[in-house]
This record gives structure tokens, sequence and C-alpha cells, in this order.
């Protein structure tokens, strides 16, 4: 197992390799959906005030 | 044919009223020089094979700092919008402002090459190539830096986003330049930026006039 | 056919489409890339040569397609944008842009570490990873423009020039960056991928890639969504914005 982690000796590159590629991957994929459910709330706000203005 | 030389004409005599006139962008240049043995050491073999290169790019960053004028005082006082409604195309006016800032602003720089060259303790043999090299590489300047102007005209921090946007575009004609400054007149390098400042020439005005429509609509 | 792209291209059918596409698109995309990790990370030999550095190009190569392919797609929707004038092209071009420099940005670390056990050095100017350097600036100054531009017509249309203008220049720029490599680098230096690829480096390579383009095309499809529905919002507001001052103008 140990030796699989070492990767030949070359470990300090290929799992950082790996690591950043994960990181930023994972920080797109995060960006983008609260981007979207930020928005997302802030219409359903938005009509909410529009129908209630046109209610009252 | 008249109107484009008096706006060349126009652009030059403005370019001597405001900011100085050349005398800036000299003293920018002549400063940026004078940088570079401060930072690598007074090493003279070593300045002089980085010579060209150095001289290159402080002439590109000199041109950079004049670019964001362009457009800038036309869009201020209203002119820009009066180009664009003028008979002139304004694809030709583009290549007459280019034109004044070449002159104004990169041909002094040119000619106070053979003072400046010195301090970089440039080879005497090289001081032909990388004149010619300059004369014919930095009207793409000029012209690749207008489309930059152009989009970024009336925008905040205009000129930091103008420079980002223009340097990337700018990296061919600084490898072919400095390559064919220290080469010869009719060689490879020379060649290709000849072949970039035309293909610029050919482009530049066009996308450049999109871009003033787009800013100024 | 352009009634077809018309029918794709109104809001309202984007909307509902990608809706109902992105659930699967992102379970394919989950699938390739956890069957690419496996291939890469365990189930694939270390190379005969290049030992176990090889498994760091599996990383590498996809991120420099998706640079270049991402790019190439931003490009597309920009002319798409400047010439059909609508606001989709121009919606999921500003989409790609973060997505596509975020891969150069990749590009350029992993092959960083994979230069140096493979030369030394972690940056050694050569020409691949220099034209990526490049174009990384120009997906910066992309970015900024959108950023710094506060008229929406206006930024889609000046980015979209200075797109193209970057496409039309990246060819030249990475012409003269290779002839420019060979004058000054030394005849040692070897080739950023080394000796011909054999096949069971081949299998893992294709399903990362094809993974992390199916991760592009999710999260442009989710970005561009949230584009439109900025779009929507800010015009939301600002009838409500509007109306709030009719009615302040009625009550006052």
């Amino acid at each position: 197992m140990a030796e699989y982690f070492a990767m030949g000796g070359y470990a300090n590159f290929v799992w950082p390799a790996y690591g950043i590629t994960a990181l930023v991957t994972l920080g797109l994929i995060v960006w983008s959906v609260r981007g979207h459910r930020a928005v997302k709330t802030r219409i359903a706000a938005l009509e909410a005030r529009a129908n209630g203005a046109e209610g009252s | 044919m008249r109107a484009f030389w008096a706006l060349v004409a126009r652009d030059i005599k403005l370019a001597g009223r405001l900011g100085g006139g050349p005398f800036v962008g000299l003293g920018f240049f002549i400063i940026v020089v004078t940088m570079v043995p401060f930072g690598v050491g007074a090493d003279l073999p070593l300045l002089s094979r980085i010579g060209p290169g150095v001289l290159w790019v402080a002439v590109l960053l000199a041109t950079l700092l004049s670019l964001d004028r362009l457009f800038q005082a036309d869009f201020e006082d209203g002119s820009l919008d009066l180009f664009l409604m003028s008979p002139l195309p304004v694809e030709m006016q583009v290549l007459a402002k280019c034109l004044a800032h070449w002159i104004t602003n990169t041909v002094p720089l040119i000619i106070a090459m053979p003072a400046v060259a010195f301090l970089v303790n440039l080879e005497t043999g090289i001081m032909l190539p990388l004149i010619v090299s300059l004369l014919v590489g930095t009207p793409s300047l000029s012209l690749i830096g207008a489309l930059g102007a152009a989009l970024t005209v009336g925008v905040r921090r205009g000129g930091l986003v103008l420079s980002l946007i223009v340097l990337p575009l700018y990296v061919p004609a600084l490898i072919f330049g400095a390559a064919a400054g220290t080469g010869d007149l009719m060689g490879t390098p020379m060649l290709f930026l000849g072949a970039f400042s035309l293909a610029s020439l050919a482009l530049a005005p066009f996308a450049a006039a999109a871009a003033l429509r787009i800013s100024v609509s | 056919m352009a009634k077809s792209i018309q029918r794709f291209a109104n809001p309202a059918r984007f909307m509902a489409l990608s809706g109902a596409v992105l659930p699967w698109a992102a379970a394919a995309t989950a699938l390739t890339l956890s069957i690419g990790l496996y291939l890469a990370l365990i189930a694939s030999p270390p190379d005969y040569q290049q030992g176990e550095t090889v498994r760091m190009m599996y990383v590498h190569v996809p991120s420099a397609w998706l640079a270049s392919a991402g790019y190439a797609s931003m490009a597309l929707a920009c002319a798409v944008g400047l010439i059909w004038r609508h606001p989709l092209a121009f919606a999921s071009a500003k989409a790609m842009a973060p997505l596509g420099a975020a891969f150069t940005f990749l590009a350029l670390v992993t092959g960083a570490l994979w230069g140096k056990p493979m030369w030394g050095a972690y940056w050694v100017w050569d020409a691949r990873l220099t034209s990526v350097l490049v174009l990384f600036f120009i997906y910066l100054g992309y970015i900024a423009l959108w950023e710094v531009i506060e008229d929406f017509g206006r930024a889609a249309r000046a980015t979209s020039v200075f797109c193209l203008a970057g496409a039309v220049n990246l060819p030249v720029i990475r012409f003269s960056v290779d002839w420019w490599n060979t004058l000054h680098q030394p005849a040692s230096v070897a080739r950023l991928d080394g000796p011909a690829i054999h096949s069971s480096i081949l299998t893992p390579l294709l399903v990362m890639a094809l993974g992390f383009t199916l991760l592009f095309v999710v999260l442009t499809l989710v970005r561009t969504r949230t584009e439109i529905m900025e779009r929507r919002a800010a015009s939301l507001e600002m009838q409500q914005a509007q109306a709030g001052m009719i009615v302040g103008a009625h009550n006052g």
C-alpha cells in the first residue's frame, strides 16, 4: 500500500497534480451550483413580490 | 483623402498640446531601460546580449501607456459620436489615428534609440537591424493597441484592462521584433515581423471600427 | 437550418431543455470520471519509460485539451452572438470563460509538476506550455472585460470582438512561440509528450478526457442557465423599482 502511494518516488508530483485538479474541479462545481441556486432564490422572491403587489 | 490627412494632422497637433507631447513617453522609455541594469547588474556582455530584447520591451511598454488616450479625449468631448457619422469611413479614421499615434509616440523613441542604446551596451553592428525592426514592427503595436483602446474607451480602470487584453496580442511582434533586431535585415524574423504588421494593417482597422461602434452605441 | 437554431436558441426552450438534460448529463459525467480515475490511478500500469509520472498525463492532457477546445467553443459562441445577435450565444460564451480559464490553469500547474521530474525544472519555457500561458492571459482579459464594462449589451459585443481577435491571433502566437523556442532552447530538451502513446495509456487518457469534457458541458449548461436567470432577475428588479417610484409618486 505504501509502495502504491509512493508512486515510484514521484509521489510529490503525482498526488499534488491530482489534488489540485480535484480542488479546482470541485471548486468549479460548487461555485456554479451555488450561483445557480442563488439566482433562482432571487427570482422566486422577486416574482413573489410582483404577485403580492398585483394582489393588493 | 484630404479628410484623412486632416485627421492625422489634427491628432498630431493635439498630442503636442496635451500630455507633454513626445517627451513623457520618451522619459518613461529611458527610465525603464535604466531600470534594467539596476535589476540584472552592470555586467556589460550580459546587457549587450539582452539589449535588443530590453529595448523592444521598453518600446512596447511606452506604447502601451499612451494607448488609452487614443480615443479617450474624443469620447469625453463627444467628437467620437461625430466621427461615426462622418463621411470618412470609420476604418480610415482609425488608420489616421493610428498613424498619428505612431508618429507622436513611437517615432521619437526610435529616433532616440542611438542615444539610449549605450545604456545597454548595444553592439554598433546591431543598431541598424534594431532600428529597422522597430520601424517595421511598431506600427502593429499602434494598430492592435487601437483595437484595445476602442474596446475599453470610457470604461473605468480602462487603462489596466487595456494592457491586459493587448499584451497577449503583442507576443508575435515582440518575439519576431527582438529576434529581427539581432539578425539580418532580410532574415526570417524580419520577414515574419513585416507579415505581422501587414496583417495588422489589414485587419485591425476593421476590428477597431467595429469596437468603436459597440462602445459608442 | 436557421429556423431550428432559432427554436433551440429561445431562452424559455433552452431553460426547459437544459433542465431536462442536466440530471442525465451530470450522472454520465460522474460515472465517466469515476471510471477514468479508477483506470488512471489503479487499473493502468506505469509506463516502461516514464514510470508513474505518466499518471500525471491523465489529468494534464484533458486539461490542455479543454483549455483549447473551451476557447474554440467560446469563439464560436461569440461569432454566433455577433452575427445573429442572440443573447443566448453571449450568455453561453460568458459562462464558458471561467471554466476554460480554470482548465488552462490546471494545464499549466500539472504541466509544471510533470516537467520537474522529466526535465529537472518546473518551468522550462517550452513552446507548448508557453502558448498555454498566453492563452491563460487571453482568458483573463476576456473575463476582465466582462467585469469592467457595466452595460450588458456593450460588454457582450466588446468581449466577443476581443475573443475573436484572440482566436485569430492565437495560431500566430503559437507559431511565433514555437519558432522562438527553437531559437533559444538547447537541442537536448525533450518534447513534452515524450515517446509514442501506446494503448494501455490511451484508454485511461480517453476516458478522463471524455469525463472532463462532459463536466465542461454540464457546468456550461448550469452557468448559462444562471446567466439567463440573472438577466431576468435584473429586469424584474428594474420593473419593480420603476413601479415603486410611480406608486411612491402617487402616494407622496
